[in-house]
């Protein structure tokens, strides 16, 4: 088992060098079958790491870090297969080669980064993955060479640089604490800080931990940090802004499950949660507010995106076992979800050639399949039934009520409704609003860009029901470990 | 360990007393930055901070024997004093040198800010007791004064160069924090962290070609396309 940990993060890396070979078609070919194999060697973790941590040298996947390294391989996965027909609405690029050959490098070398960080044993390690993230996706953001992907990949570089400056901090000031009580030699390994408990000096974890929901926090998307997240995810080529929504988000917020672990332990479960509260219900706040007549579809996916990531702070800050399982289900369903939302969003945008939601119109006429997925996606990001989403959130609700959170938990769900009227106004307009006569409007042809593009949306739903109907027994035990140990257990 | 916490009990000593004076010529260095009117003194500025921190790691290499800082001091001197510095005058060649009209306060009032922002940040740390086993207490909060002051500088001055460089003058902020605080932090992270100023200045690169074939303008005024 523990070699499967060493082919997931060596397997992508391969990826990346098959990709530099010349031919037009090994490239995707590499991308896909690696990204179907490390889905593949992830699930082969997830009886595994039910039972305790697989640990290899510095790698160690336990319950939670399967979790989020399962929501990653999906999305390596689906959007490499998605990639295959997104880059043939780019051939009339006159760089079309070069373009292609960095985007499947870039894609292979994105995924390598977010597959590593959750396997890292120890903080230094994953703040050097969460890092690598950073670096490739900005390159993957100022790829199309726009003057706004060139914007938007420097406010990325500029602000999620900055935090993860903030980030390092914390990584240094918990080096410090660990050190000042196991010495010298001390390498910021998990498990002994665990170990040392209170033994740890409290105000420098104290500070450690706001240091890294600030710092790792500007990659998650929460509020006042999130400001580069929407201009990211609306430049980005699609495949890339469903992986920066999905994977990317959830492995920043991995990080930072990682220093509340740290300090629920040795502060005690009050001062993050509270921490968390605040940041989560602010961030769910703006999001619901900015969904509402937001004009630009890819935006209201990425706002969508910092909603959800809110739900998950809320989710941890209730501390009952389980809403700290539906924050860990809603971290797959997301994954799921939004990564539909954002390949309905990019055949949309390909079929009508505009990001604005007032200019597409008559949506479920044009495209006969990724219409209703799409609608299927935003129905599961509005946590509708039967959709896995429901069923997390019903849970985290579920746990504020049970640790007696009533505002909270009554404001989370005021907000979700908020936001789902906002998602839900724009995609009725896009899908069901007909197409207003006149020249020109009845050439639009019917029917899909391509099938590359619509397969991983079938996928998507197909795993957004299972998790919502009826979560395989050995999931719900993996689930059931990883709220244990975010819970204290080790 | 024994002897390193015996060390606070005595007088501060040279070691102590240098590795302050290296560290508060940063944050002066920094205020440089802030009021700078040309690119040219901008991009130098930097590249003395950079000096400074690279003869810091030395310093600390040799007092507290740890002989990896060596080798970052000299990668540091190579790339943060000579190779950014040089990509930044290459890139801004052809653009408009004058940045004095980026700022968005006063001089006057923008020293003010940051010097309150430097004092909160140097107090506030002061608090949380972190004083490494051979340093002041005031270990953390010179490096957390010198972050906090290059995040004014990213604020308050509207040109793309200068965010650029408040962004490096952060990074020499943290690596000051992790030579004070924690000289025996993994290297890598030094490392890595490098690697962000590469790709910020690549994307920099992309950002001023992009923006170079419609206007000579660095001002941030122009990055409004992406809003709401």
């Amino acid at each position: 088992m523990p070699a499967v940990l060493l082919a997931l993060t060596v397997l992508p890396l391969l990826g990346v060098v098959l990709s530099l070979l010349p031919g037009r078609w090994i490239a995707p070919a590499v991308s896909v079958t690696i990204g179907v194999a490390c889905l593949g060697l992830t699930l082969t973790l997830v009886p595994a790491a039910a039972h305790g941590p697989v640990v290899l040298g510095f790698l160690r996947a336990d319950a939670i870090s399967v979790v989020f390294e399962l929501g990653t391989a999906f999305l390596y996965a689906t959007a490499a297969v998605y990639s295959v027909g997104y880059l043939r609405g780019e051939h009339e690029r006159a760089d079309f080669s070069r373009y292609s050959g960095l985007f499947w490098v870039g894609l292979n070398l994105f995924a390598w980064s977010m597959l590593c960080a959750p396997l890292m044993n120890g903080l230094a390690l994953l703040w050097i993955a969460v890092e690598i993230t950073t670096v490739v996706s900005a390159l993957l953001v100022a790829l199309d060479g726009t003057r706004g992907s060139a914007e938007a990949a420097w406010k990325y570089v500029l602000i999620a640089s900055a935090g993860l400056g903030i980030a390092l901090l914390a990584t240094i000031v918990m080096d410090y604490a660990g050190a000042s009580v196991l010495g010298p030699s001390f390498d910021l390994a998990f498990t002994p800080l665990l170990h040392a408990g209170t033994a740890l000096p409290h105000p420098a974890v104290q500070l450690a931990f706001v240091l890294a929901v600030v710092g790792f926090g500007t990659k998650v998307g929460l509020f006042p940090v999130h400001t580069w997240l929407p201009d990211a995810h609306s430049e980005a080529p699609t495949p890339v802004s469903a992986m920066l929504s999905g994977a990317l988000l959830a492995v920043s917020f991995y990080a930072v499950l990682r220093y509340y672990q740290i300090a629920a332990t040795t502060l005690g479960s009050g001062f993050p949660r509270g921490v968390l509260l605040v940041f989560g219900m602010l961030s769910l706040l703006l999001a619901a507010l900015y969904l509402v007549e937001q004009g630009n579809l890819k935006r209201l996916l990425a706002y969508s995106s910092v909603e959800h990531m809110g739900i998950l702070a809320i989710g941890v800050s209730f501390g009952a076992p389980i809403a700290f399982t539906g924050v860990l289900l809603h971290v797959l369903a997301h994954a799921a979800a939004k990564s539909n939302a954002f390949f309905g969003a990019g055949v949309l945008v390909r079929a009508y050639g505009t990001k604005e939601i007032g200019r597409i119109r008559g949506g479920l006429d044009r495209l006969p399949w990724t219409a209703p997925l799409f609608l299927c996606a935003i129905l599961a990001l509005s946590a509708m039934p039967p959709f896995g989403l429901f069923r997390s959130e019903f849970q985290i609700v579920a746990g504020g009520l049970a640790s007696a959170r009533y505002v909270p938990a009554a404001a989370m769900v005021a907000l979700v409704t908020l936001a789902f009227l906002g998602l839900s106004m724009a995609t009725t307009r896009m899908l069901f609003v007909p197409r207003p006569g006149g020249p020109g409007a009845a050439t639009a042809p019917r029917g899909e860009p391509s099938a590359w593009m619509v397969a991983p949306m079938v996928v998507g739903v197909l795993a957004l029901l299972v998790l919502g109907l009826h979560p395989p027994d050995a999931l719900a035990a993996l689930i059931a470990r990883g709220a244990a140990e975010l819970g204290g257990a080790l | 360990m024994a002897s390193l916490i015996a060390g606070v009990a005595e007088p501060p000593s040279s070691f102590a007393g240098l590795t302050t004076a290296l560290a508060v010529l940063m944050l002066v260095i920094e205020f440089g930055m802030l009021q700078a009117t040309l690119l040219r003194a901008q991009i130098r500025l930097y590249a003395a901070q950079s000096v400074v921190i690279s003869v810091l790691a030395v310093v600390v290499a040799f007092a507290r024997d740890v002989p990896e800082l060596y080798g970052l001091a000299a990668f540091s001197v190579l790339l943060k004093v000579v190779a950014v510095p040089l990509v930044m005058f290459r890139l801004l060649r052809r653009t408009n040198q004058e940045i004095a009209g980026s700022r968005a306060l006063g001089v006057a009032s923008m020293v003010l800010l940051a010097v309150a922002v430097a004092a909160f940040g140097f107090f506030a740390s002061a608090r949380f007791q972190l004083g490494s086993p051979v340093l002041p207490a005031a270990a953390l909060a010179v490096p957390v004064a010198v972050i906090l002051v290059s995040f004014v500088l990213m604020i308050v001055r509207r040109d793309v160069a200068s965010q650029a460089i408040g962004f490096f003058a952060l990074e020499n902020g943290v690596s000051l924090a992790s030579l004070v605080v924690a000289a025996g932090l993994p290297l890598i992270l030094e490392v890595a962290f490098l690697f962000d100023l590469l790709v910020a200045v690549v994307v920099f690169g992309v950002l001023i070609r992009v923006h170079h074939e419609q206007s000579e303008s660095l001002s941030t005024e122009a990055l409004t396309e992406l809003r709401g």
